[in-house]
């Protein structure tokens, strides 16, 4: 009962902010978490060492500097942490400091009144971040600090590529059907996907569309949510016609993305595979899922989604995306100053250090020790712009549409056309 | 709180002449302080219960009900009034009803292979045989197992290539799908199919034989020195006598098969191309991870008016019957 009560408080809460707009519980209201002024919760995923002894250590450094503040650290399983934000934004009871991906998902959140605009507040550190930080704006406000962001592409096990004689990764489409090929003719099942889980599946159109269409087109579609350019379509075609050199591994339809040594992950991971496309966190996942720890190792190779021929899009742009630290609206104001300590050179540093992703402080770049993320960190910074992830950029729910379709392509249930038909009528129903 | 029961005028409520008929067992029945004791006692015994159903299903029946009718997002306050319009998408979406074709189809499989293959297993050990209790176990074990281990476990062995099943298939000559027999759309309900089988076999084995140990031995015993066979025993004695525990039986299965979740969520999640959906991977997948709480909450409240449509009809139709007999 205490609960249903709560959440009635929250809606009353978020009612009076929507009325007044004025932030609910200005006057020493405790229903904001954490309670009192000085005290900050702060929710992470990095949950293994070394990442979970260094945030510690960390908030133990913000609590010196600021005599009389408690921090309390939670860290979680990443799922259990997305589970448990939902919850939290349900009742309202948000945490001070926590997690954004930035995208629809955020706008929703700020349109719900549960973010904090840090627009003023940490105008120094966004002003260092620069262009990532575009992910977590709404409305040329920035409502979170994106401290980690990273690029998708094809991870490959070089052993394999050389055993099969390809010397140099593909670099436009038709290359990468004709490596396809040569893995084949050489016994190697060319590509894992974890299309149960249709994200991954999904990665492989938004390339596509990324590499089909102008970056104009594509801020354009954020916004408008109007998805009726013609290089949509081109985008399913071009992986239409990539699906059909039957790339993946037997059952790709059902493989999960990274439960597992018979996840796609888990096959790149035990060399039954001779590529994937994922994101940077890759190689750590690889890790978790080998024996020895060691994932592919030294055999471990990236290289950036093909260009497609005739293309609008621009081949160095990549899709990519990352977690940034918002405040709660209701937090105390030195949950500010955590998440900008969180950005500061020294905090950003020893991040990459631990190689706990790629930071965005430019001031960190030349910390990363991980020579595969370095690498994916001079992809990054050199790319002319970074696209996020679309299901993330649309929010969720028109997100989730456009990959369920793009997963029955990659079952060849549906057509180029069918994904832009169920992107557009999830669309709709958001305007 | 007061129990209904005891503010009925006297004599007029049957639930006070239980009351009474219950007072009069005990020791002494002393006027007023024992009644209002034994009202205490009724409300105290009672609440926890009731407390625990408005908790866990009163509201959140109505919570959904209510959310069905907006759309929203899983959070901030409920302001976007659709009327039905929910309704309208979930029983529009192809993938919904697909979902409620494939919850049919495997409510009547259930009924039509495990009831034959239960009946005929439980009238087997209930016959004296070498290693019956070994047997029994055996049997019952999958039941008892944790669906999600035996859901990871199987969907292990269906692995394509490198999967057990693959492995002793292929080294007898049985071919294969390419895809393996999750990764293929016309064939994965099936498999799934099989491994609920596999699953809750032991349940419908357990109940029935359960039924057949209250069949008296004097009626085997009478109708085998009339001259009956084993056969005919078990045809037209044991079979009909269980028949109250059959009809539970389906019941139960029908339910289960309605709300079919975990083992579909874990061995397909609801693939390869929705060929798996039920009406409850439907939701979860629309609510939690598609964010329209809204369209969730509609196929709930429909997933809930087809089984509850489906448990009061055969309460009426079928069970009524045993509850007849009883009284």
């Amino acid at each position: 009962m205490r609960r249903s009560g709560r959440a009635a408080l929250s809606v009353l809460c978020s009612s009076a902010v929507l009325l007044t707009a004025s932030a609910c519980g200005s006057g020493g209201d405790s229903s904001a978490s954490g309670g009192d002024e000085n005290t900050i919760t702060w929710w992470h995923n990095s949950n293994n060492e070394p990442g979970k002894g260094y945030y510690e250590q960390v908030a133990k450094d913000f609590e010196s500097d600021n005599p009389g503040v408690n921090v309390e650290v939670v860290a979680m399983a990443h799922e259990d942490m997305v589970d448990k934000l939902a919850a939290a934004f349900q009742s309202g009871d948000v945490p001070d400091v926590y997690m954004e991906r930035g995208g629809g998902e955020l706008a929703d959140h700020v349109e719900a009144g549960l973010v904090r605009d840090l627009s003023e507040d940490a105008a120094e550190e966004i002003e260092k971040i620069g262009g990532s930080v575009a992910g977590w704006q709404v409305d040329d406000k920035t409502y979170a600090l994106p401290f980690s962001v990273g690029v998708v592409g094809f991870w490959y096990n070089t052993e394999l590529f050389e055993q099969a004689g390809i010397t140099a990764p593909p670099t436009t489409m038709e290359e990468l059907a004709s490596t396809v090929e040569t893995l084949k003719g050489a016994g190697i099942t060319p590509a894992s996907v974890g299309a149960g889980d249709k994200w991954p599946a999904a990665h492989y159109w938004y390339y596509t569309a990324l590499r089909s269409c102008s970056e104009d087109v594509l801020t354009d579609a954020v916004t408008s949510l109007d998805f009726s350019d013609p290089c949509f379509v081109e985008a399913g075609e071009e992986l239409e016609t990539f699906i059909g050199t039957e790339p993946f591994n037997p059952g790709f339809l059902t493989t999960p993305a990274q439960e597992g040594a018979t996840s796609a992950s888990g096959l790149l991971a035990t060399g039954q595979v001779a590529m994937e496309l994922a994101g940077h966190w890759e190689p750590g996942v690889m890790q978790g899922l080998t024996e020895d720890g060691q994932g592919l190792g030294a055999n471990t190779g990236w290289f950036p989604f093909p260009a497609v021929e005739g293309g609008d899009g621009d081949p160095e742009a990549a899709l990519g995306g990352g977690d940034a630290w918002a405040v709660a609206q209701e937090a105390p104001d030195k949950a500010v100053d955590l998440v900008k300590y969180l950005l500061s050179d020294e905090v950003q540093q020893g991040f990459a250090e631990n190689d706990m992703g790629l930071p965005t402080n430019p001031a960190a770049g030349d910390s990363v020790s991980d020579p595969a993320l370095a690498q994916l960190l001079e992809v990054r910074n050199a790319a002319p712009f970074v696209q996020l992830y679309f299901d993330t950029a649309f929010g969720t729910s028109v997100g989730n549409a456009m990959n369920d379709a793009v997963a029955l392509l990659f079952a060849g249930q549906a057509t180029p056309q069918d994904i832009v038909d169920e992107t557009q009528e999830a669309a709709d129903q958001e305007k | 709180m007061t129990s209904p029961v005891t503010a009925a005028p006297e004599g007029t409520d049957p639930g006070a002449a239980v009351t009474r008929r219950a007072e009069a067992r005990r020791v002494t029945p002393r006027s007023g302080a024992g009644k209002r004791r034994q009202r205490l006692e009724i409300a105290i015994f009672v609440a926890p219960a009731l407390a625990l159903m408005a908790v866990f299903v009163v509201y959140p029946v109505y919570s959904a009900a209510r959310m069905s009718l907006y759309r929203w997002k899983g959070f901030g306050p409920l302001v976007d009034f659709v009327g039905l319009r929910n309704y309208v998408r979930v029983l529009t979406d192809d993938v919904f009803t697909d979902a409620v074709v494939h919850n049919f189809i495997i409510v009547f499989a259930s009924i039509l292979v495990q009831l034959p293959l239960g009946l005929a297993l439980a009238l087997l050990l209930n016959r004296r045989i070498r290693g019956r209790g070994l047997l029994r176990t055996i049997i019952f074990v999958p039941y008892v197992l944790a669906e999600v281990i035996a859901g990871v476990v199987w969907f292990q062995m269906l692995q394509p290539r490198t999967g057990l099943l693959e492995t002793i298939l292929g080294s007898v000559g049985i071919p294969v799908p390419e895809q393996g027999f999750l990764g293929t759309p016309d064939l994965a309900l099936a498999t799934v199919f099989v491994v609920l089988t596999w699953k809750y076999l032991g349940l419908a084995v357990l109940l029935f034989l359960a039924g057949l140990q209250g069949v008296p031995d004097e009626l085997h015993e009478a109708a085998q020195l009339d001259g009956a066979s084993w056969w005919q025993v078990q045809r037209r004695i044991a079979i009909p006598l269980i028949a109250p525990t059959i009809r539970t039986w389906c019941f139960l299965s029908m339910i289960g098969s309605l709300q079919l979740f975990d083992m579909v969520w874990i061995l397909t999640g609801g693939g390869p191309a929705n060929a798996t959906t039920t009406m409850a991977t439907y939701l979860i997948s629309q609510g939690t991870q598609g964010g329209n709480f809204g369209i969730a909450g509609a196929a709930s409240v429909v997933l809930f008016l087809i089984g509850f449509v489906m448990a009061v009809a055969y309460q009426f139709l079928v069970l009524r019957r045993d509850t007849k007999e009883d009284a």
